[in-house]
């Protein structure tokens, strides 16, 4: 009896645990600007990934034509061309591969870097907390952009370079966000439980600690996306982000700068994609933190 | 009887003279002051208290598990099996806690990880203590929870899908998951209803006596003493005032807190008769009295009381109160009120 019902619970298994995922799907599928935002994400990420392969970097994307600058909007270019011919929809299009790809690989090390330091800092407290959110503060204080600056102008700007910068402006706000959520489940029973029954602090933070803290975690992870995006948009507009011929909005925007007269096309797109894409991920943010919160329930 | 010598008394746990205050910033809370238990092999003890009077503190020292900061342990012995638990380092103590020492807290509703199905939670503590694959983990978990009476196919479910009774149950599998030498039951049924309190510790009984496990029994409720415990330990203020068998406490009663205690209960078989509540409330443990804690809210508190802590007096080899009433001399009458 007790065999077939551990194999019974044993099927069981899978399903159940998605319960709680499934749960937080149903409430983010009723929120329709949620589903707004991740429609546009979702278009974004497939946009992300098959530019590459449905552009040829070399001879659409960076190729100059001279005798094809500054097209107004038509059929052969639905966006137009730029003052050295390029193609402004295809380059669009591949910019989000590079601002996408480069929002979230800064945000998974900042994020890793938030989640180390923060956990340990609100689980530990005392000293090690101390020491830890008094950097995080020193950090804070410093504006993101003048860091960015800071590190850029001299490291040099390269992409990896971009990603670094982004990453240390970044890390403190994860590592503030991780640690109140950490400092409001240390305290409940089920940690002095798992203490009882003899886990070690890793296993008490990885199992249960940080499994209860995750919904604000989330929802800073989706709008930090958005703001390191916008960040490297404002880098490059000024110069110091993606290096020349690499299509990236805040680049394309400051180039379209000087024809926004006369060809006001130019910078109207790239313009409109830093928006949408800005848009829907806040809007999928602030949706997941509705979805998540457990008061809403 | 054979108890009359200690060291022959086989002894699960044993404090002696246990001093833990809480320093904060208002002032320094003495929370216990000089705790003395003693758990034989196989029995019960039952702590009783009021709220505040240190009965959770007693039981979270046996783990050491005192919050530091802002407790300290100032003096005393903490013995689990013989081996003094205070001498040995973090690493041993985590061996120690869920395997020879396990803990039931009060509250079912809170002291289950939300995030993790419940087999997975007594998983764990087979994994920490036990060797094996994660797949026989899994199957000891269903056992024992078929063993607390909850079908093993619930194990996949999580603790939001349970009742009260039965989060308790699975807190109870938990704890009992590797057999534990010593159970410390902390008020384990003060958060569930009348006749759930009574499967439960039905259920804790029958466990209790098929794995001759040693339990600490944490409560405020006398009927559950009686029910479960083989001695009591009647706390006040951090202090073991009255201590004895079941039968000295509640035939021989002589300690007036422990007066007290039984006359706050209602009495079925007279229900024109006034309750009769302790009057006061507990000292400030921050402030305590010079003489005996219980002097003013005592009603045969005399001169002695305010200014002298009042010794130990034996009744007999089991029985003993803390109190200026007695003396080896008319310890064997009772002085407090008949109930």
């Amino acid at each position: 009896m007790s065999n077939a019902s551990a194999t019974n619970g044993n099927a069981q298994v899978s399903v159940k645990k998605k319960s709680q995922i499934a749960d937080t799907w149903k409430r983010l599928c009723r929120n329709k600007t949620a589903m707004l935002g991740l429609v546009i994400v979702i278009l974004l990420v497939l946009i992300a990934l098959l530019s590459p392969v449905v552009f040829d970097y070399d001879t659409e994307i960076i190729k100059t034509d001279y005798s094809n600058t500054l097209q107004w909007p038509s059929a052969e270019h639905p966006f137009g061309t730029d003052e050295l011919g390029r193609d402004i929809l295809k380059r669009t299009m591949y910019a989000t591969t590079i601002s996408l790809s480069i929002g979230v690989v800064t945000v998974i090390v900042a994020l890793t870097l938030g989640l180390v330091l923060g956990a340990s800092a609100g689980y530990f407290g005392g000293k090690t907390d101390m020491v830890i959110m008094r950097i995080m503060d020193i950090f804070l204080a410093i504006p993101g952009t003048l860091l960015a600056i800071c590190i850029v102008a001299s490291l040099g700007n390269s992409i990896p370079n971009l990603v670094i910068a982004q990453a240390i402006a970044s890390t403190p706000t994860f590592a503030r966000v991780v640690r109140g959520a950490v400092l409001t489940v240390r305290g409940a029973d089920y940690v002095e439980a798992a203490r009882a029954i003899g886990a070690k602090d890793a296993t008490i933070i990885f199992h249960d600690v940080l499994p209860n803290s995750l919904a604000p975690i989330i929802v800073q992870t989706t709008l930090q996306v958005a703001s390191v995006i916008l960040s490297i948009a404002g880098l490059s507009f000024l110069g110091l982000g993606i290096p020349a011929p690499t299509p990236e909005w805040g680049a394309m925007l400051s180039a379209a700068r000087s024809y926004i007269r006369d060809y006001s096309y130019m910078c109207m797109f790239p313009g409109c994609a830093i928006m949408i894409t800005i848009l829907a991920l806040n809007l999928l943010g602030d949706g997941l933190r509705d979805a998540l919160d457990p008061r809403l329930r | 009887m054979s108890e009359n010598v200690k060291k022959e008394k086989d002894l699960t746990a044993e404090i002696k003279d246990l001093v833990v205050e809480f320093r904060t910033d208002y002032g320094t809370v003495q929370a216990l002051n000089g705790m003395e238990i003693e758990i034989e092999r196989g029995q019960t003890l039952g702590l009783v208290g009021e709220t505040g009077a240190g009965k959770t503190t007693t039981g979270l020292s046996l783990l050491r598990l005192i919050p530091d900061p802002p407790g300290v342990i100032v003096s005393g012995s903490i013995k689990l099996d013989g081996k003094d638990i205070l001498q040995m380092d973090e690493k041993e103590m985590q061996k120690l806690r869920g395997k020879a020492v396990a803990m039931i807290f009060q509250d079912p509703m809170t002291s289950l990880d939300p995030v993790m199905t419940v087999e997975d939670q007594i998983a764990e503590v087979i994994r920490l203590h036990e060797e094996g694959s994660k797949q026989d983990h899994l199957k000891r978990a269903r056992e024992m929870l078929e063993l607390v009476g909850i079908p093993g196919t619930r194990g996949s479910e999580y603790p939001h899908q349970f009742s009260g009774g039965m989060k308790q149950r699975v807190v109870i599998a938990m704890a009992l998951a590797c057999n534990p030498e010593l159970l410390i039951a902390d008020e384990p049924t003060t958060a569930l209803d009348v006749t759930i309190q009574a499967q439960v510790l039905e259920m804790m009984k029958g466990l209790r006596d098929k794995y001759n496990t040693s339990m600490l029994m944490i409560t405020h409720d006398l009927g559950i003493v009686a029910e479960i415990c083989d001695k009591v330990s009647v706390v006040y203020a951090g202090r073991v005032i009255e201590h004895g068998t079941l039968e000295d406490i509640f035939e021989n009663t002589r300690h007036p807190y422990t007066e007290g205690l039984f006359n706050s209960l209602p009495n079925l078989e007279d229900r024109q008769a006034q309750l009769k509540p302790i009057k006061g409330l507990m000292p400030d443990p921050s402030n305590l009295p010079k003489g005996c804690a219980f002097c003013p809210r005592c009603d045969y508190a005399m001169e002695i009381c305010k200014t002298e802590k009042p010794k130990r007096v034996y009744r007999n080899e089991t029985h003993y109160v803390e109190c200026h009433l007695y003396n080896k001399d008319n310890i064997q009458e009772g002085k407090v009120g008949k109930r």
